[in-house]
């Protein structure tokens, strides 16, 4: 088993993820399952390889600096449930 | 122990493009609430970012200007973190292949010496929304106007040893990303803030001691005092023997001291990876080539060119390259006047600065244009009035009165050259005040200044002032 079950905890808790207790032994044997499987790539020699950033072998075409977008307020806080002083409210977050 | 402090800063500096980064969302400041966050910006399912053109070619820009290396290839990669003022869950950011990487600043210190300061790198990533925590009963305001601004975060080396050599720094940076226009540097409006860096380890020791980042400082000041204010915590841990802890902290501008923000273990663990969303930035020679030829004369070739051509102090080059508008100012004034450019910096950095000071307005809003001030510089040089009237001219040219040479003219302010005059006025003078002349004349020196200043007050300061001390003293001599 490549992850411990700590490790697997901690990812679900940076990604928001709630695991319960009874799957989490099956999470943790699938995803190391699949960083085993991974793993085995590390035997390819890739010294004279460029890092792949994106399976599209093309470059980031540019946009013009312009405002093309209007005021939509509206619309869009019609999609949430709580709005005040056109503000998005959300519970209490505080650091 | 003596103690060395090591500061590295990150400094976040927003980019003045019209749109956003990654949408066609204006980016203009102080507009409604939510009234310039699009689909993107809101991180809408479906929803793909575009790259903005400006804020590439300004990275690149500030790239060249700090001798970078400008990357030819970058990629944008994914800070995964959750906060609500961040809808998608994710930064777009760099991060292993940033668009500048390792460059050099020279920094002029208080005492006019030059530091240089490493740049680790330069990458482009999106701004996140505002929260307000204040008014809302149990619930905290979200307004994402901010998110998906462009913003350099430069990143220095760990090489800056006290907090006046770390706010050197980012005054430098602060003066180069304005003479560039790649940033308004308002940082009242939060267009130009930073994050410190901040460790100190036994003087002598070469491994880095255990940092705390102090987040969101968004004045000089404020940078300085908190530098200030955690190394001295630094140091009291570890002189009670205990041990700093890796941390992010506030700075409190209040209270004066920094306070913990994040607990450790929710150490940042940001799983970046790139961003499927966005393609490789690849950049050919010859875009790099177009915008280095659209590079201005920058601050520290300005500084150098005033003190060598134009023979001014490091001090005074350093006032007048703070910013490209005051540089053009000062220049402006010297090829109008053309001569005498150390009178025109005295004048530029003292009396119009100090007038634009009181008035609380920007060298672009002088009431005083560089032509108009040239001109009554020039009747100094021409001796039509002395130094000491032309403060008088100068404040009545300030409230609109007219022109330098009108208000001589209005005012009788004409100096008075005519040597015979002078010494009419300096014969009637001794004879008004015969103790003190014979007093003179008994060894008394430092009464020279009484019959200056009686001779002054009688020409009402018209007097070229070299010509009475000349004749002065002549005639008091005997």
């Amino acid at each position: 088993m490549s992850l411990t079950k700590r490790e697997v905890e901690n990812v679900a808790h940076l990604a928001r993820l709630e695991i319960t207790e009874g799957e989490i032994e099956r999470v943790v044997e699938n995803l190391s399952s699949i960083i085993d499987f991974v793993d085995q790539l590390r035997g390819a020699d890739t010294g004279d390889v460029l890092p792949m950033a994106h399976p599209l072998d093309m470059s980031q075409r540019l946009r013009t600096d312009e405002v093309s977008e209007s005021d939509q307020r509206k619309r869009f806080q019609a999609n949430t449930s709580a709005v005040e002083a056109g503000l998005y409210l959300v519970p209490k977050v505080i650091e | 122990m003596e103690w060395e402090t090591v500061i590295g800063l990150e400094i976040h500096a927003q980019l003045n493009t019209l749109s956003k980064i990654f949408s066609g969302a204006s980016t203009a400041y102080g507009a409604e609430p939510n009234s310039q966050a699009c689909l993107v910006d809101l991180g809408y399912p479906g929803q793909l970012p575009v790259l903005n053109a400006q804020a590439v070619a300004k990275a690149v820009k500030f790239g060249l200007a700090t001798g970078s290396k400008v990357a030819r290839r970058s990629v944008f990669a994914r800070k995964n973190y959750f906060y609500p003022d961040l809808p998608k869950g994710y930064q777009i950011s760099q991060f292993e292949l940033p668009i500048v990487e390792t460059g050099k600043l020279e920094v002029v210190l208080e005492d006019g010496s030059i530091k240089i300061v490493g740049l680790t790198r330069a990458h482009l990533e999106e701004d996140a929304g505002k929260s307000l925590h204040e008014d809302f009963a149990g619930m905290t305001g979200i307004d994402l106007n901010r998110a998906g601004t462009p913003l350099l975060e430069i990143v220095s080396e760990p090489e800056m040893y006290n907090a006046k050599e770390a706010v050197a720094y980012m005054k430098t940076i602060h003066t180069l990303v304005r003479y560039l226009d790649i940033s308004d540097g308002n940082m009242a409006e939060g267009s130009f803030r930073c994050d410190a860096n901040v460790s100190v380890r036994p003087k002598g020791s070469d491994k880095l001691g255990t940092r705390s980042e102090i987040k969101n400082l968004n004045s000089f000041r404020f940078v300085e005092r908190a530098i200030n204010f955690e190394v001295e915590r630094q140091i009291d841990i570890l002189e009670s023997g205990g041990k700093v802890v890796q941390e992010t902290r506030l700075y409190d501008s209040v209270k004066d001291e920094t306070r913990s923000m994040r607990s450790k273990e929710e150490a940042n663990d940001y799983r970046y990876f790139p961003d499927p969303d966005l393609l490789p930035v690849v950049l050919e020679e010859s875009y790099i080539e177009d915008i280095a030829k659209t590079l201005p004369e920058l601050p520290g070739q300005k500084r150098k060119r005033f003190i060598d051509e134009h023979g001014l102090s490091a001090y005074d080059a350093g006032v007048l390259t703070a910013s490209r508008e005051l540089g053009d100012y000062y220049e402006h004034v010297v090829e109008r006047l053309g001569s005498d450019p150390k009178l025109a910096a005295n004048w530029v950095s003292g009396e119009l600065a100090g007038a634009l000071n009181k008035a609380g307005l920007d060298i672009t809003e002088s009431v005083v244009g560089p032509e108009a001030l040239a001109d009554m510089l020039g009747r100094i040089v021409d001796n039509t009035i002395s130094g000491k009237i032309a403060k008088d001219v100068f404040e009545a040219m300030w409230s609109g009165e007219g022109t330098a040479d009108e208000i001589i003219e209005a005012r009788g302010l004409k100096q008075i050259t005519d040597s015979s005059a002078i010494e009419a006025v300096i014969d009637q003078v001794m004879e008004a005040n015969p103790g003190q002349l014979a007093d003179y004349r008994s060894g008394k020196d430092k009464l020279f200044g009484f019959f200056v200043g009686q001779v002054m007050k009688a020409t009402q300061g018209k007097a070229n002032p070299a010509q009475v001390n000349d004749v002065l003293r002549k005639k008091l001599a005997g």
